[in-house]
């Protein structure tokens, strides 16, 4: 069981070769889980590099490390980069290996499709970062303001290579959605009710029907751009009376929704994380589901907040003042319940639960500033401010990236088989915690005082010299935590403490199973009685109800009984084709023509490589 | 389809544990998804009626008689949908494979259609980049008649599976999955129809 290699669910291949292959077909959740994570770090790690180069700008006033041009473009893939090269994929990691774990499956509905999400995530992520290398990164800001992005003042590619990236991985992440949609519903063990499911598989469920529902609006957004870009329509163009408007609007339908799939799967997180080291049941944890839905619902209708500086009358501000100040209801709610988890818990401070405290002191902090500007005559006074770059980042790292690191200091141990170094680990959360607020919390004060976004540099008598220097020094501070975390797993993969199947004493069917889990996950389909149904099994239901016992032992028949999709390589050779057809937009029409045959060719046999024929058994 | 659900659960790796096919249910959350990705194309026509500064209008050149036999043809092409999987639950292929057939042809006579209206308005001075009309109408109109033609293929395929003996009854639920899709793109068309082309 714990013998497995790490990082080898499945089964020992023996050469380089091999393994090689067998990760390129693969349709392993777990496996494909892990190509996510490892990708989506070292994005992590790229727009980390970005904003340091930036902090290292505004260090000083006047200074004169990068021009005004390279920094436009490092602000812009920053937060293109952080968005959706590493927090969507991280969380994609963790909806990838965990999911099917958590509602007692063998696999995702589609196992092939979640192959083909990866190699498009891919495709996209080295699409955009390909920029870097023909020295056209994108340059408009992570939400490219139409009509900065018009052909006329943004002539060269760079904002082509932005509009066709994101494409791609809005293709990615819907596919993404709809796997995981019918993997809910229709794949949990019997027994598992929708309100027995575990919080993560919740906060997951709600995250997936964003993404379904939010990208379409941004894809309308960017082909719109496309158009006008390429085709010479005039959506964005106010000489013709279009509006630029139009895409603010769209963006933001899509752009709010996106901040709450970026939050929740982390906030799943957090709701694992913390009952299992308080040794308590989540705090009314229905009333925690409740609130996740009715944030997803909300958070459709609160985008005009992004806006209020255009000036969109008295109504449409007041409006949307009142939806999000009422989004946060449900959010308040979660935190509270949150703590009253904690409440009276035998808690073990472990690592994990640390970065699950962070979360969510960190992220009430960004929530609090949240409800500053929902009311717009604040909003005025701070939009465009450093003020806000101050709230999103307590949002999106003091929670997202707080929330995804509980949850790989958590999960670790059933995914390699092996425990994150403690020690280290304290070092990380607590030098990560000391420079996230010295870089961040400042700037509510630089903002406040009147620092814009975006400025490459400024000068040296406005005052705020003093705390861009201790901004700089923190982000250099988080850097230095970040190499604490690859020191711990490069430990870890070496001499790493071996796990066993349930080091946390924890509550969900993830612990019940060998650590790495077998390609198959679970022996026999296990049988859910209750919402922490492993607890159950172990501990009763702490009122004197007895341990529900483990079930009985594996039968040969049981072995016999599972059957596992066997790899294939058409997901990557159509993401590929996929890839070749959106650069082909860049170089030539015949490419784009070729690429979309080939696209449609691979579409073919990925579709019939198991369409048996008719001359099969009928049904 | 139900009690087929039950006896097949155990062993059907596409049965989920609501009795519904993964691919279905998969099928109707892209559906879903695209409802929005229609919304957003009817919603930027819709904000932009009527704001153009120049070239034809609407109701200058809209050929509502052509555009409304288009709208029966795409009609009677999900009623042949609907025939087809009749056909096909009664084990008859040969009428399963005509109706499939007379389903996407009746879809590329919309099309057709289609690229005789395009073409028409061109000659009138309508294009992508002649107003924001022009850009929006074509766009939306373009973006349906390309899922129209998606559709087409997509049947096409079927009937030619069907016709190399690699499409049986069996595979009910793969043309019954087209079918969703078929009829959700003639609603689309429903709804662009009366928004765009009949409302003044």
């Amino acid at each position: 069981m714990a013998t497995h290699a790490a990082f080898m669910p499945g089964e020992q291949v023996t050469t380089t070769q091999r393994v090689l292959w067998s990760w390129i077909t693969t349709v392993d959740h777990k496996r494909i889980g892990i190509l996510y994570g490892t990708s989506a770090f070292i994005f992590f790690l790229v727009g980390g590099i970005e904003a340091l180069i930036m902090r290292l700008q505004l260090a000083r006033p006047d200074n004169t490390l990068v021009g005004p041009e390279r920094f436009n473009e490092l602000f812009t893939m920053h937060g293109t980069t952080m968005i959706f090269l590493a927090v969507m994929p991280l969380s994609a990691a963790f909806f990838n290996f965990m999911l099917p774990l958590l509602i007692g499956a063998r696999d995702v509905a589609f196992p092939r499709l979640n192959a083909l999400s990866y190699w498009v995530f891919l495709s996209g992520a080295l699409f955009l970062n390909f920029s870097w290398v023909v020295g056209m990164a994108p340059d408009g800001g992570w939400f490219g303001y139409a009509n900065l992005t018009s052909a006329q003042f943004s002539p060269t590619h760079t904002i082509d290579f932005w509009l066709l990236g994101l494409q791609i991985l809005g293709i990615s992440s819907m596919l993404a959605g709809f796997n995981f949609i019918v993997t809910i519903i229709n794949m949990r063990a019997p027994g598992m009710t929708l309100m027995r499911m575990p919080l993560f598989v919740w906060m997951s469920f709600v995250t997936q029907f964003l993404l379904v529902l939010a990208f379409p609006a941004i894809t309308v957004g960017l082909i719109l751009l496309m158009f006008d870009r390429f085709f010479g329509t005039l959506f964005y163009s106010p000489a013709a009376g279009g509006d630029p408007l139009l895409w603010q609007h769209l963006f933001w339908i899509f752009g709010h929704p996106e901040v709450y799939i970026l939050i929740l799967p982390a906030m799943g997180i957090v709701s694992e994380v913390l009952p299992t080291f308080a040794r308590k049941p989540l705090f009314g944890a229905p009333v925690v589901i409740y609130s996740g839905i009715m944030i997803g619902f909300l958070g459709f209708g609160v985008w005009s907040h992004h806006m209020f500086s255009v000036g969109m009358g008295p109504v449409a501000d007041a409006a949307f003042s009142i939806s999000t100040m009422l989004i946060a209801v449900p959010t308040g709610v979660k935190i509270l319940n949150w703590i009253s988890t904690l409440w009276g818990g035998r808690i073990r401070f472990t690592t994990a639960l640390y970065m699950a405290l962070g979360f969510i002191a960190m992220f009430t902090m960004g929530g609090l500033s949240g409800v500053m500007h929902a009311s717009p005559p604040v909003d005025l006074q701070q939009t465009d401010t450093y003020f806000v770059v101050a709230h999103f980042h307590y949002v999106l790292f003091g929670g997202s990236i707080f929330g995804l690191f509980a949850g790989i200091y958590y999960w670790w141990p059933k995914i390699t088989g092996r425990l994150l170094d403690e020690r280290l680990g304290q070092w990380h959360f607590w030098l990560m915690m000391l420079g996230f607020n010295m870089t961040f919390f400042p700037q509510h004060f630089l903002g406040l005082i009147g620092m814009p976004r975006r400025i490459y540099t400024y000068a040296p008598d406005l005052g705020w010299n003093f705390w861009n220097m201790v901004s700089t020094i923190g982000s250099f501070i988080i850097a230095v935590s970040i190499l604490f975390f690859i020191v711990n797993v490069a430990k870890t993969m070496r001499s790493g403490a071996v796990a066993g199947d349930d080091p946390w004493d924890g509550r969900t069917l993830e612990w019940s199973i060998p650590s790495p889990p077998p390609v198959y996950n679970f022996t026999r389909i296990p049988t859910v009685h209750g919402r922490d149904d492993f607890w159950l099994q172990k501990h009763g239901d702490g009122h004197g109800g007895k341990p529900a016992g483990r079930p009985a032992p594996v039968t040969k028949a049981d072995l016999a009984s599972i059957h596992m999709p066997p790899p294939s390589y058409w997901p990557i050779l159509l993401g590929a084709s996929l890839l070749f057809m959106f650069a082909g937009a860049l170089i030539s029409i015949y490419q784009v023509i070729l690429g979309g045959l080939l696209t449609l060719f691979c579409m073919y046999r990925f579709a019939l490589e198991y369409h048996r024929p008719a001359a099969g058994h009928g049904h | 389809m139900a009690d087929h659900a039950a006896t097949h659960a155990a062993h059907d790796p596409n049965m989920g544990i609501t009795g519904i096919d993964h691919r279905k249910m998969g099928m109707w959350a892209f559906l879903g998804s695209d409802c929005m990705f229609f919304g957003a194309l009817i919603g930027t026509y819709l904000s932009y009626k009527g704001k153009s500064l120049g070239g034809p209008t609407p109701h200058e050149i809209f050929n509502i008689p052509l555009t409304s036999i288009s709208a029966f043809v795409l009609l009677m092409s999900s009623v042949w949908m609907v025939l087809a999987l009749n056909y096909l639950r009664l084990n008859n292929m040969r009428w399963a494979k005509f109706w499939i057939l007379m389903t996407a042809l009746f879809g590329a006579w919309f099309v057709g259609n289609q690229v005789y209206e395009f073409n028409q308005f061109v000659d009138e001075g309508l294009t992508l980049q002649t107003s924001l009309f022009g850009s929006s109408f074509f766009t939306l109109t373009g973006f349906h008649g390309a899922h129209v033609t998606g559709g087409v293929i997509w049947l096409l395929s079927l009937w030619v599976l069907a016709n190399m003996g690699k499409l049986g009854p069996q595979d009910y639920l793969k043309v019954e999955i087209a079918g969703l899709y078929w009829h959700f793109v003639d609603i689309v068309w429903i709804a662009i129809f009366t928004l765009v082309y009949l409302i003044p």
